[in-house]
């Protein structure tokens, strides 16, 4: 056990008042940061509070701040944060939520702006109509194909800046998703869908930093939907339809 | 404000960032040009006195400013120092009016006859 090379934790404990707690793992061939935070979890310290479910990047649970970028730990190798390096491996909970202990914070506000943006499907068929069909092919359904893969971990709302700066801006995966929606010819809340993300806080409040595009683990490029949702408004307020 | 106004101030900011894109380097390439031999205000105010294909130009040039600096700035007051409201956009738009007057007169000052 003594050759076993350890690697040089550092892992949040407390509330929004805290301190880091140093702690030390062995290191193992391609270990997940997931893997390491299971570890001091179940062999060093079981007060540790974490969130994971699937462990396989499809849930979205087990965001963190590691080494200061917010990442999916369960996809996140230790050799791809550390290279060589024995540490620090500095572990925190996701940035812009609350904390509610250790590394779990506060999703709430996040999941809440989903709704404000109306990032929700309005049907406009009952059972007795047919199936829609939407082709594939079309420019709509390839817009909305960009964006749709998001699994709400929330990493890319801990990088945005504006988020940090103002705490009423909608965010990254809320106006991503209702990107998705405005490019769904099904949907039939266009209209309050786009009155919704327009404006104060909305998508125009967007810096285009490009940290949310550049942080995304599923590969999404959020600037790209809200610069959508920035043309799709401006053209409605022309036309006097916001 | 409402929706649409915030939207359509978001759109007159970008369309007049695309003017002063132009505008500025044709003004910096013209004085560049015009400034290569020397040049005293007599020489440039025999040139610009009653040219009206230039005095358009300014006149563009400071009203999209007008538009432009004060939309800027009430963006500023709102995310830095979360200033917004009634008062705010009053002294954003007096903003607009002073800058306005003040360019057009200067434009006034060389241009006319």
């Amino acid at each position: 056990m003594s050759d076993t090379p350890m690697i040089q934790v550092r892992v949040w404990r407390g509330t929004e008042e805290g301190e880091l707690r140093a702690y030390e793992v062995p290191r193992r061939p391609s270990q997940t940061v997931l893997d390491v935070v299971t570890y001091i979890q179940r062999e060093l310290d079981e007060t540790l509070s974490y969130r994971f479910a699937c462990r396989v990047g499809m849930c979205g649970s087990c965001a963190m701040n590691v080494n200061g970028v917010a990442r999916w730990t369960c996809r996140t190798h230790v050799d791809k944060v550390l290279g060589g390096a024995k540490g620090p491996l500095e572990l925190a909970p996701l940035r812009n939520m609350p904390v509610v202990k250790d590394l779990v914070c506060d999703m709430r506000g996040f999941f809440d702006k989903w709704a404000k943006a109306r990032g929700y499907f309005e049907p406009t068929a009952t059972r007795r109509d047919d199936f829609a069909r939407v082709s594939p092919e079309s420019k709509q359904r390839r817009l909305a194909e960009a964006g749709i893969e998001c699994i709400g971990c929330g990493v890319c709302y801990a990088s945005c800046d504006v988020v940090t700066w103002r705490p009423d801006y909608l965010g990254p995966a809320a106006l991503n998703r209702a990107w998705t929606l405005v490019n769904d010819p099904r949907d039939g809340a266009q209209r309050a869908r786009l009155q919704a993300v327009a404006g104060d806080g909305g998508c125009h409040a967007c810096h285009t930093h490009v940290s949310c595009t550049e942080r995304c683990p599923k590969g999404i490029a959020p600037t790209a939907s809200i610069a959508g949702l920035k043309r799709a408004t401006a053209m409605a307020a022309l036309k006097g339809d916001v | 404000m409402s929706v649409r106004t915030e939207t359509l101030l978001w759109l007159a900011q970008r369309l007049s960032a695309m003017l002063l894109g132009v505008f500025v380097l044709v003004h910096l390439v013209t004085i560049l040009y015009a400034m290569h031999g020397g040049l005293t205000a007599q020489e440039i105010l025999s040139r610009t006195q009653g040219n009206i294909g230039w005095a358009i130009f300014y006149v563009l040039f400071v009203l999209a400013i007008a538009v432009h600096a004060p939309i800027g700035l009430r963006n500023v007051l709102t995310e830095w120092l979360h200033v917004r409201g009634r008062a705010a956009d009053v002294l954003l738009t007096t903003l607009a009016v002073i800058l306005s007057v003040w360019g057009l007169r200067a434009v006034w000052a060389v241009f006319a006859q």
